[in-house]
């Protein structure tokens, strides 16, 4: 029984892996593993919050989830855009932590091969290297890969050195 | 058996034991105030001891299984012997610590230590016990007498279906047999064919045993049967061959497992199979001598049907009732928060503005009437009658009265009440301060209640009602009642009142013994006395949005009335904007809202802006400011201002406009914000309003203490 379950859970893993939701942000293509996504809404009325980083814009109600949204342009010391009706939230999934992305807009779910996926490089210049987990080529283009996990997690490291600040 | 599997087991079991150690205390409670026991109580205490047992045994905690079996026998000879001259406050004195230790060990267990305290101690003295009650007939030696017990144990543990068989030819030897057998697909009525088998083999079997235990009462049988196919126990002295055919030849018979067991295996499996139900059978006598400490590999095989057992004990423990796991019940009421919410969407949805809609009007009002009705029975799943944590009061009076040697009887009243499963987890502690306090600080000792008229007896009532949105919790005693003197003059003495006497109103007065390090009590007891306890006992009520306050009579007694929301889940509250942004301010802290007058506004030399209102001066707190939106208006003259209060404190707070008054369903703030300071800048939690946007609740406890700080 629990054999089966892995199973089906590996083979469910099997279909979305090399699956990634790719969006804009400015000039910028990035990509999340379709895995994490859960769902795209378009852009919605937020409530602010008090005391939080300039990237989290506030909350929403979605069918009664109450979800934290993130500005990616914020979150990538990226100047502030208004939203329009491209904007979309990409409502992402991690450990059950359910986090909105605003992005600028959605493209496509693309298929990347494992062999057309490189590290980032290695020396640290750009802004948004500490976020970037690969870089998957389609063609001419370039995706930059998200890692989710850090997107979430390394706040309180930045917290700590603003506070050294 | 992995982990993961045994979970859920661990789980099922501490559960058990704890529902079965309430049961326990309970009949003990009762039968030592009637001084004697009820053959009922005997057999149900006897029974719910080897539950224990058998379920700790198969858990592998040896030492509340080995506590559990003595004191099963304990129980087993008061059964059959029914000793004349029974000490009985001392067989329950020495349960009651038992239960205890087992208490502890489960506790233990729940998280996540070795249980492995000794029990020893406890053991020897049940073995002293049982052989003082005895009296000289057994007292040959506690080891050959552990030996009669276990075999007493064994006596009646035999069970066997309808008719009690002759004895066997003694020469043949024994084979026991665990048969699994499964019938046809389709076969129909699986219990039928079942009960056939049995009968069948039962004049060739000494005992017999078989799972589903219940053929006919039980409508499941059959099911189960068709399922996991139906379990026979048995010993014969029958040839294997012999007994194949005999199997075979029964009508409709798909496959048979015959296994033949050593006795070891057998009696656990027969262990396993007992725990099932409470058979009525005939006992029989059999010369059984069982091992007690039984946790062999053969114990790993039954584990399984174990569980089932287990289960099955706890399903017959509740009858009609089901565990439900809380998270699932907050969904649920999450669920109908948002049917709630979309209803009144869908309903007021703007596309039919204008429109005449008759058949629609209708049909909205039916859904309206449905979900109003949807949502009280949601809420009313979470309620719990407060009896049981009332009835936990009493044994802690039992123990205290012995301790201390005063005589105090506990009248419980409204124990159906019901109370939201939140807030009565939060409800036990304060009110065992409250217990421990009247016993000990307000019942006299009986002399000296003699000496002033009142019965030797003191009487301690633990009352419960409904009040409307509000239970009212009253805990009565009639002892000696608060001295207003007293408690001022040493309330002075340690500088916690400044005010002349003849200010402090008698509210005021017995008010003082909820202040920290306020203690009426000279010396320090092992129950009371520290002078922490009150306030604790008040931070904890608060906690759950009670209150608490104190009257009291000199020489007749002191009532302390706790009054609790029913649920912690739904606010009143009220709903006012600043820009954009809304918020909830609960109803319950709200002193009063009204708009500022030009000639009330002062500043200070900080301009920290101000209010002077009936002679008193508030703090205010612009809400815009303070969470960093951007407002209508920043004139203090035309927003509104609300006077919230907390713990004595108050200040205004400053916001566009007022809203309205509604009840709203607390939600908590997404896990993600928890590395943020957004709780401690005084937002308690969100709700979702009929429109579908979010509204902060603030907590106004948290924003007081903020704008004090900010205000130093």
């Amino acid at each position: 029984m629990a054999d089966q379950k892995d199973l089906m859970f590996e083979q469910e893993e099997d279909t979305q892996k090399g699956k990634y939701l790719t969006f804009n942000l400015g000039k910028e293509d990035f990509g999340i593993e379709i895995l994490y996504v859960t769902e795209i809404i378009g852009i919605q009325p937020i409530s602010e919050v008090p005391e939080v980083p300039d990237y989290v814009k506030g909350i929403i109600n979605l069918r009664g989830r109450i979800i934290p949204l993130i500005d990616v342009r914020l979150k990538f010391k990226k100047e502030a855009v208004e939203y329009n009706d491209r904007t979309c939230i990409i409502v992402i999934d991690i450990d059950n932590t359910s986090v909105g992305l605003i992005v600028d807009q959605v493209a496509e779910v693309l298929s990347i091969e494992d062999e057309n996926i490189v590290p980032p490089p290695a020396y640290r210049t750009g802004f948004q290297n500490k976020y970037i987990k690969s870089i998957g080529r389609v063609g001419e283009e370039v995706k930059l890969i998200l890692d989710c996990d850090k997107l979430l997690s390394d706040d309180e490291l930045e917290m700590v050195e603003q506070v050294g600040q | 058996m992995q982990n993961k599997n045994l979970e859920p087991m661990l789980e099922m079991y501490l559960f058990e034991s704890s529902q079965l150690l309430e049961q326990l205390e309970e009949i003990l409670l009762r039968s030592e105030k009637n001084d004697h026991m009820e053959e009922a109580d005997i057999n149900e205490t006897f029974r719910i001891m080897h539950t224990i047992k058998g379920s700790a045994a198969m858990m592998m905690f040896s030492n509340i299984s080995n506590l559990a079996h003595h004191i099963e026998d304990l129980f087993f000879f008061i059964r059959e012997k029914k000793p004349e001259q029974l000490d009985f406050s001392a067989v329950c004195d020495l349960v009651f610590t038992s239960m205890d230790f087992i208490r502890t060990e489960t506790l233990r267990i729940e998280s996540g230590e070795e249980a492995d305290s000794p029990e020893g101690l406890l053991v020897e003295r049940f073995s002293k016990l049982l052989e003082e009650i005895s009296g000289g007939a057994n007292a040959e030696g506690s080891a050959e007498k552990r030996q009669q017990d276990d075999k007493k144990k064994s006596d009646q543990k035999y069970y066997v279906r309808q008719d009690q068989k002759p004895e066997t030819g003694e020469t043949q030897t024994e084979h026991y047999y665990l048969a699994l057998i499964h019938f046809d697909d389709g076969a129909q009525m699986e219990n039928i064919r079942a009960f056939t088998l049995v009968h069948s083999l039962k004049d060739q079997c000494n005992q017999m045993m078989h799972r589903p235990q219940d053929l006919f009462e039980d409508d499941s049988s059959s099911e189960v049967i068709a399922e996991e196919g139906f379990t026979l126990l048995f010993s014969t002295t029958m040839e294997e061959d012999r007994l194949q055919t005999q199997l075979q030849e029964a009508l409709f018979v798909k496959s048979i497992d015959l296994q033949e067991l050593d006795q070891e295996a057998y009696t656990m499996t027969k262990e396993a199979l007992e725990q099932q139900g409470q058979p009525e059978e005939e006992t029989i006598q059999e010369d059984e001598d069982i091992s007690d400490d039984q946790q062999t590999a053969s114990q790993m095989d039954t584990q399984a049907g174990n569980l089932e057992s287990i289960q099955e004990t706890v399903k017959n423990l509740k009858q009609n009732m089901i565990t439900v796991n809380i998270n699932k019940l907050d969904r649920l009421m999450d669920l109908v928060g948002e049917i709630v919410i979309t209803e009144s969407m869908v309903i007021r949805n703007p596309d039919l503005a204008g429109l005449q809609l008759d058949s629609f009007s209708k049909s909205a009002r039916q859904l309206r009437k449905l979900t109003d009705d949807l949502q009280d029975v949601v809420m009313s799943i979470r309620m719990l009658p407060i009896g049981p944590t009332f009835q936990k009061m009493q044994r802690i009076v039992r123990d205290m009265a012995r301790k201390i040697n005063k005589e105090v009887e506990l009248v419980i009243q409204g124990e159906d009440t019901e109370v939201d499963k939140n807030i009565i987890d939060h409800l036990g502690d304060p009110l065992m301060h409250l217990i421990r306090n009247a016993m000990d600080h307000g019942i006299e000792k009986p002399t000296d209640r003699e000496q002033t008229g009142k019965s030797a007896k003191g009487t301690i009532t633990l009352e419960a009602s409904n009040t409307g949105g509000d239970v009212l919790i009253r805990i009565m005693d009639d002892g000696k009642g608060l001295d207003r003197k007293t408690l001022i003059d040493k309330a002075r003495s340690k500088g916690l009142v400044t005010k002349p006497d003849e200010e402090i109103s008698d509210e005021e007065a017995y008010n003082l013994i909820l202040l920290p390090g306020f203690s009426t009590k000279d010396t320090v007891t092992e129950f009371s006395g520290r002078g922490v306890g009150m306030d604790v006992v008040k931070s904890n009520i608060e906690k759950v949005g009670g209150s608490i306050s104190i009257d009291s009579t000199l020489g007749i007694g002191t009532t302390i009335n706790i009054k609790i929301p029913l649920t912690l889940a739904i606010v009143d509250g009220m709903q006012v904007n600043t820009g954009n942004s809304l918020y909830t301010i609960p109803t319950i802290a709200i002193k009063e809202s009204f708009r500022a007058r030009e000639k009330d506004l002062l500043k200070d030399t900080d301009n920290n802006e101000m209010i002077m209102i009936r002679g008193n001066c508030y703090p205010v707190l612009r809400l815009h400011r303070h969470f960093g939106v951007k407002p209508h208006t920043e004139n203090l003259l035309e927003g509104i201002m609300i006077m919230v209060e907390n713990d004595g404190k108050a200040v205004c707070l400053f916001a566009d406009e007022l809203l309205g008054e509604q009840q709203v369903v607390v939600k908590p703030l997404p896990g993600y914000l928890v590395r943020y300071p957004v709780k401690t800048s005084g937002v308690g939690g969100c709700t979702i309003l009929g429109d579908g946007s979010i509204s902060l609740i603030i907590d106004v406890a948290g924003i007081i203490q903020q704008s004090i700080q900010g205000g130093l």
